[in-house]
C-alpha cells in the first residue's frame, strides 16, 4: 500500500477530494451543428461558418456522428445511455460565444452514469462517473496580439464537445494523473477522441475541495477553470488543496468559486471577470427537437465498439499468462497493444512482452518515438524474437541484431546470415573449442579443480569470446561441467 | 410576487443592457403589470402535466458528418463594426 | 384593362403568362405607386432600380414555367436578403447586410418573383400596431390615425395601399393574422415546419412561422404553394407532402364541420364582432357546412402563456446582437460596458422590456414558476385542440377582439396591447395553420376580419373554407388615396 496523499498542518490531517469536468473534442470531421471543418491549427476565422458565427436566423443542424462518438464513449465508461435527451442553451455573453449562448445538455443528457477503473499501485479503484454530455465549443479569445483589444477567432466555435463529469471520487493529484490517462486511452480505443492536451482537444475543469481525514461531509468546493496538461491539474490540485487548507487553519471559510489556474505563477486565483452571479438560465433549445434513440440504435453502435484496454488486460492475464503489470503497460495505449498483438500474431508471448517493454521502449524513449513511429516494425520484431526462440541466435546477440534492425527496418534473418551471427549450437565444434580454452588455461584448470569454483564463469566467457560470441551459452554449460569435472 | 429596483436592475445586468434610473423604475412598474396579469396562470394545477417545448411535428433530424462550409473569412467578417481583417475586435478582456 | 395595380397576384400572374403584360410594364406601375406612398412609411429599403433592371432580364428571357413569372413583390424586413440591407426594423442591425437569403424568399426568387424591398415591420416583430419599429411607425391606408396592425404592419399598410401585388409576413402570435384583419386583406399562418425559418431574424423560435399577405384567398393558396418547403437547414422544418393549395382550391366544403368556441365569446367584445361571427357561420352553413358548439377550455390562458414563452425564447435569441459581429456598437470601457450601452442603444424600449420579462422567466429562482408552468399549460392549450379535431374539421373565430386602433392609443399600456392578439395566440401555441379573411366593416367603416384555425398541415382544408366564405361575404372595401403624392 502507498500512502494516502494527505495534507499535514499543525498535526490535524487533511483529505483532498476532487472531482472533474473533462471537455473531451469529438473526432469528427464538421462540427456539432454546422458543416464547418474542425481541423486544428488553421488561419484565424477560415473554418466559420454563418451559423457558428450566430448571424441572424441561422439554425443549427445536429451531425449524427457526433451522437454515435458520444454514444461510444458512454459505452466505453460502462454507462447508461439515455434513450431521451434534450439539447439546451446555456446562456451568457462572452465574445468568444457568438450566439450569446452554448448548446449543451443541461437536465437530460445523452450518456447517464458510469465507471471508470483505475489501475494504482496500491490496486485498483473504481471511479464514479456522473454523466455525459454533448455540447459547443467556444471561439478563442487572443489577448496578446493586440495591447489596447482582445482579438476573437471563432475556428473552434461550435467544435463538438463531449463533458464528463466524475463523481467527487478522486483523492490525489496522482489519481487525476492515472484517471486522465485511462479515460484518453478508452476514448482512443474507441476513436472517439484524440485526447491531444497540446492541441486543447482534452482539458478539465477541477473541482477541489478539502476536509479533516475522516470527516463524512464533503467541504466546501472551488472549480479551478479549463486546466489543459495532466502536470499543470495536479500543480492546481496542490496548491488549490494547500490554500484551503490554510484558510481552514487560521479559522475561515472557503468561498465556493470560479478559479484560474495561473501557470506562471503556480497558483490559483479568483475569476474577475466573471464576477457578477451565474444564472446560466438554462431552457429547451426551441430551435432543436428532443434526441431519441431506441435501444436498436444503440445496440447497433455497440456491435462497433472494439476491445478496450480493461477487457484486453483480462484476456493478457488470462490467455497469456502476462502479469497485471505488463498486460497494464500494453494495453495502456491502443498503439502499443496493436504492436504487441502484431507480434505475437508468430511469436512466444513473453519473449515479445519483454522486448517491447524493455528494449523497443527503450530505443523508442532515446530517440523520443511513439510506437506508431517505431522504427522497427513488428514483422521484424516477430522474427527477431523466433530467431532468439528456435535458438538461432542468443539473447545477447540478438541485441545487437535488434540495434542494426532499428537502422531502417531490417530484416533480423538477413542480419544474422548476413554478418555470419548464427549461434553455435553443434556440440561436437563446441567440444573441439572448449577443448582449446581447457588446454590455454591450464592454470585455471588446476585452480578450478582445487575447489576455487567461482572460476566456471571464466571458463564460459572464454569460450562465447573464442565463438565470437555465437556460441551456445546453455551447450557451453553443459559440455564445460562434463570436462572440468 | 412584486417585482422590486433591485430585481429589476439585476434582470438588466443579466440581460447586458444598462438603464438609467427613469427607464428603471419605469420598468418596474411595466413589468409589475404585466406579471400580475401573467398570475392568472395560478389558477391552473399542472402537477402532472409534462411540459411542452416544441411544437414542431418531426423528429430531430440528423445530419451526416460532411464539411460543406468553405473559408468565407471575408464575408463572416465583412459586417463587424471593426475593421481587422482576420479577426473580430472586442474590447481587451481581462480574466 | 383596369389598372395594373388593381389586380390580383392570380390575376398579374395570367397576364404575364398570357404575355398581356411584361414583367417591366408590372415592376413599374407598383414602382411608381411605391414612389408616391411614402406618405405610409412602408418601406425600410426599396430596391427599385434592381428590380426593374430584374424585371426587363425576365421579359428578355421569360420563363413562363414559374409560378410567380416576373412578379415584383415587397417583403417584411425580418427575411434575411443577399445584399440588401435587413433591420428587423432596429437600429442594432441598422446597417447589416446580410450575404445570404432566407430560404422562404429564395423560394420565392427560384420561381420568378423580384425583390421590389423591404418592409416596415414592429422591431424584431415585437408589436401589434408597428410603433415599436426604429423606423417610425406605419400608416394604415385607411386612415393617417390608424395603426395598420403588426408586426407584420408594413407588409399589410404595403398590400392594402396596393404598394405590393402580394406581400410575406411573419407570425409568432398573430403578426399577420391581425394586421391582414386591420386592413381588409388575407393573412395565412401556416402549421409551425411548414414554412423554413432559415434566414429569418428569429423572434421566439418555437412559434415563428413566416406566411403569405394577399387580396384574396386564391393569391394566399398561391404564394403558400411557392413559400413553403422541406429545408434541411431547419431543424423544424417538417417534411411531408406539400399540396398544390392553389390548384387544388376548391369550394366545395359540404359537409364539413366548423367547431364556434364558446371561450372565444370574451368580455366586453362588441357586437360588431359577434354579429360578424354569426353571419360567418350563416355563410359556412349556405355552404352546406355544419356548425358545432365546442369548448377550449384554456383559451384564456394563452395569452399569459405566451408573454412568458416568446420573450424567454427571445431573450436568448437577441443575445447575439452585442456589438461584435454585426450591426450596431456603442464603444464603451470594457467588454461588458461595450455590451450594455451597444445593447441599450440598439434595442427599443418595447424589445427590451421583452428581453427583461424573458430573462426574469428564466432566471434562477423563477423558472418553475413561470417558464416551466407556461410550458404545461402550453401543453394543455394542444390539448384542448386536439380534442375538438376529434369531433370537427375546422374552428371559426373572429381574428381579432376589435378594428384597427388609433396610433398612440395602447403604446402607453402594454397589457392592452398584448390582449389584441387573444385570439390568434393560442393558434402559435399550438402550431396550427391559421388564415383571417376580411368579412365585414365596424361602425367607423374599419375592416374586420374572421378567423379559420385547421388541424396541422391541413392548411388545403381551411383555405377551402376561406375561398367558400370569400364569395358568400364579397367584402368591397374602396380606399380613398389620401396618401399618394404626386
Amino acid at each position: 500500500m502507498t500512502k494516502d496523499y494527505l495534507i499535514e498542518r499543525n498535526g490535524k490531517k487533511y483529505e483532498v477530494v476532487i472531482g472533474l469536468e473533462v471537455h473531451a473534442q469529438v473526432l469528427s470531421e464538421s462540427k456539432l451543428f454546422s458543416t464547418s471543418p474542425t481541423k486544428f491549427g488553421s488561419e484565424p476565422n477560415t473554418q466559420v461558418s454563418l451559423v457558428d458565427a450566430a448571424f441572424p436566423g441561422m439554425l443549427p443542424v445536429i451531425n449524427e456522428f457526433c451522437i454515435k462518438q458520444a454514444i461510444k464513449t458512454g459505452i466505453g465508461l460502462n454507462a447508461k445511455i439515455n434513450n431521451k435527451s434534450i439539447f439546451d442553451r446555456k446562456n451568457y455573453f462572452y465574445a468568444d460565444l457568438p450566439q450569446g449562448y452554448q448548446i449543451s445538455q443541461y437536465k437530460d443528457p445523452i450518456v447517464g452514469e458510469g465507471n471508470v477503473v483505475l489501475d494504482l499501485v496500491s490496486g485498483s479503484k473504481t471511479i464514479g462517473i456522473e454523466r455525459l454530455h454533448l455540447e459547443q465549443d467556444a471561439g478563442k479569445s487572443i489577448h496578446d496580439i493586440d495591447p489596447k483589444n482582445t482579438l476573437v477567432d471563432l475556428n473552434r466555435s461550435g467544435v463538438a464537445l463531449m463533458e464528463i463529469v466524475s463523481k467527487p471520487d478522486l483523492r490525489s493529484p496522482e489519481e487525476v494523473n492515472v484517471y486522465i490517462k485511462k479515460l484518453r486511452s478508452i476514448m482512443r480505443y474507441l476513436g472517439t477522441c484524440d485526447g491531444n492536451m497540446q492541441e486543447g482537444s482534452l482539458r478539465a475543469d477541477v473541482n477541489v475541495s478539502v476536509r479533516k481525514q475522516g470527516e463524512d461531509k464533503y467541504g466546501t468546493r472551488c472549480e479551478i477553470k479549463n486546466v489543459n496538461s495532466i502536470k499543470f491539474m495536479q500543480m492546481a490540485i496542490e496548491h488549490e488543496a494547500n490554500r484551503q487548507v490554510d484558510i481552514l487553519e487560521e479559522g475561515g471559510k472557503i468561498d465556493q468559486e470560479t478559479r484560474l489556474f495561473d501557470t506562471k505563477k503556480n497558483e490559483t486565483r479568483s475569476m474577475r471577470s466573471k464576477e457578477d452571479a451565474h444564472d446560466y438560465r438554462y431552457f429547451p433549445d426551441p430551435d432543436l427537437l428532443p434526441l431519441e434513440l431506441n435501444d436498436e440504435y444503440v445496440e447497433n453502435i455497440k456491435k462497433e465498439i472494439p476491445e478496450l484496454p480493461d477487457q484486453k488486460k483480462s484476456r493478457f492475464i488470462e490467455k497469456f499468462n502476462l502479469s497485471p503489470y505488463e498486460a497494464n503497460i500494453l494495453v495502456s495505449d491502443q498503439d502499443i497493444s496493436k504492436y504487441f498483438e502484431a507480434v505475437i500474431e508468430n511469436s512466444d508471448v513473453k519473449l515479445s512482452s519483454n522486448w517491447i517493454t524493455g528494449e523497443l521502449f527503450a530505443l523508442l524513449n532515446e530517440k523520443n518515438l511513439e510506437i506508431t513511429e517505431s522504427p522497427i516494425s513488428a514483422k521484424n520484431l516477430s522474427k527477431l524474437i523466433n530467431l532468439i526462440k528456435d535458438g538461432t541466435i542468443s539473447g545477447k546477440i540478438a541485441k545487437t541484431v535488434f540495434e542494426m534492425m532499428a537502422d531502417g527496418d531490417k530484416n533480423p534473418i538477413e542480419i544474422v546470415k548476413e554478418k555470419g551471427l548464427k549461434q553455435q549450437s553443434d556440440p561436437k565444434e563446441l567440444e573441439k573449442l572448449i577443448e582449446k580454452v581447457i588446454n590455454d588455461n591450464q592454470d585455471k584448470v588446476r585452480e578450478y579443480k582445487s575447489g576455487k569454483e567461482k572460476l566456471f564463469g571464466f571458463f564460459v566467457g572464454q569460450a562465447m569470446k573464442v565463438s565470437g560470441g555465437k556460441a551456445n551459452p546453455q551447450i557451453v554449460n553443459e559440455i564445460l561441467k562434463k570436462k572440468l569435472k | 410576487m412584486s417585482i422590486d429596483l433591485k430585481t429589476v436592475k439585476h434582470i438588466s445586468k443579466l440581460s447586458r443592457i444598462s438603464l438609467d434610473e427613469q427607464k428603471a423604475k419605469k420598468l418596474e412598474t411595466d413589468l409589475n403589470s404585466i406579471f400580475k396579469w401573467i398570475e392568472q396562470l395560478n389558477e391552473l394545477k399542472t402537477e402532472n402535466i409534462e411540459p411542452l417545448s416544441s411544437i414542431a411535428e418531426t423528429k430531430l433530424r440528423l445530419r451526416k458528418d460532411e464539411i460543406k462550409s468553405k473559408n468565407i473569412r471575408e464575408e463572416i467578417l465583412k459586417n463587424s463594426p471593426d475593421e481587422n481583417k482576420d479577426f473580430f475586435v472586442v474590447p481587451k478582456v481581462v480574466e | 384593362m383596369s389598372n395594373i395595380t388593381d389586380l390580383s397576384l392570380s390575376e398579374l400572374v395570367s397576364n404575364v403568362k398570357n404575355k398581356k403584360l411584361s414583367s417591366h410594364d408590372v415592376t413599374s406601375e407598383y414602382v411608381e405607386r411605391s414612389k408616391k406612398s411614402k406618405n405610409l412609411n412602408t418601406y425600410i429599403e426599396e430596391t427599385f432600380e434592381a428590380a426593374l433592371k430584374k424585371a426587363k432580364e425576365f421579359d428578355s428571357k421569360p420563363d413562363f414555367n414559374k409560378k410567380l413569372p416576373g412578379i415584383p413583390i415587397a417583403i417584411k424586413d425580418l427575411f434575411c436578403t443577399r445584399n440588401v440591407k435587413t433591420t428587423a426594423s432596429s437600429k442594432i442591425l441598422n446597417n447589416f447586410i446580410p450575404t445570404y437569403e432566407s430560404t422562404v424568399t429564395q423560394n420565392l426568387w427560384n420561381d420568378g418573383a423580384i425583390l421590389l424591398g423591404k418592409l416596415n415591420c414592429d422591431e424584431f416583430a415585437m408589436g401589434s400596431s408597428n410603433e415599436t419599429s426604429y423606423f417610425g411607425n406605419v400608416i394604415s391606408p385607411i386612415d393617417k390615425d390608424l395603426v395598420p396592425g403588426g408586426s407584420s404592419g408594413g407588409s399589410a399598410s404595403a398590400l392594402a395601399a396596393k404598394l405590393t401585388p402580394a406581400t410575406i409576413g411573419t407570425d409568432t402570435g398573430g403578426s399577420i393574422r391581425q394586421p391582414a384583419s386591420f386592413t381588409g386583406t388575407v393573412g395565412l399562418k401556416p402549421t409551425y415546419g411548414s414554412c423554413s425559418r432559415y434566414g429569418i431574424v428569429a423572434f421566439a423560435s418555437s412559434l415563428d412561422q413566416a406566411g403569405p399577405m394577399t387580396r384574396n384567398v386564391n393569391d394566399a393558396a398561391l404564394l403558400l404553394e411557392v413559400m413553403s418547403s422541406f429545408d434541411n437547414k431547419d431543424s423544424t422544418s417538417v417534411d411531408f407532402k406539400r399540396p398544390m393549395y392553389s390548384k387544388d382550391l376548391s369550394k366545395d366544403i359540404k359537409g364539413k364541420k366548423i367547431g364556434i368556441p364558446k371561450e372565444y365569446r370574451v368580455d366586453g367584445m362588441s357586437e360588431e364582432i359577434e354579429k360578424l361571427w354569426e353571419d360567418g357561420k350563416n355563410y359556412l352553413k349556405d355552404c352546406g357546412a355544419e356548425i358545432i358548439d365546442v369548448s377550449l377550455p384554456h383559451t384564456k390562458f394563452a395569452l399569459p402563456t405566451y408573454y412568458i414563452v416568446a420573450p424567454a425564447e427571445a431573450s436568448s435569441n437577441l443575445a447575439r446582437y452585442d456589438g461584435v459581429k454585426y450591426g450596431f456598437r456603442t464603444e464603451g470601457n470594457n467588454l461588458i460596458d461595450m455590451y450594455e450601452k451597444t445593447r441599450s442603444a440598439g434595442f427599443g424600449d418595447e424589445v427590451k422590456r421583452r428581453i427583461m420579462i424573458g430573462t426574469y422567466v428564466l432566471s434562477s429562482g423563477y423558472y418553475d414558476a413561470y417558464y416551466l408552468k407556461a410550458q404545461k399549460v402550453r401543453r394543455l392549450i394542444k390539448n384542448d385542440f386536439n380534442n375538438i379535431f376529434q369531433k370537427v374539421d375546422a374552428i371559426l373565430t373572429p381574428s381579432t377582439p376589435s378594428s384597427a386602433f388609433k396610433i398612440g392609443d395602447k403604446s402607453n399600456d402594454p397589457v392592452s396591447m398584448y390582449l389584441n392578439d387573444i385570439f390568434t395566440v393560442p393558434v402559435n401555441l399550438a402550431g396550427l395553420p391559421g388564415i383571417s379573411i376580411p368579412a365585414g366593416l365596424d361602425k367607423k367603416g374599419y375592416p374586420l376580419g374572421l378567423q379559420i384555425i385547421g388541424k396541422s398541415f391541413d392548411e388545403q382544408n381551411i383555405l377551402n373554407i376561406a375561398y367558400s366564405m370569400e364569395d358568400k361575404i364579397n367584402f368591397k372595401f374602396n380606399l380613398k388615396e389620401w396618401w399618394m403624392n404626386d
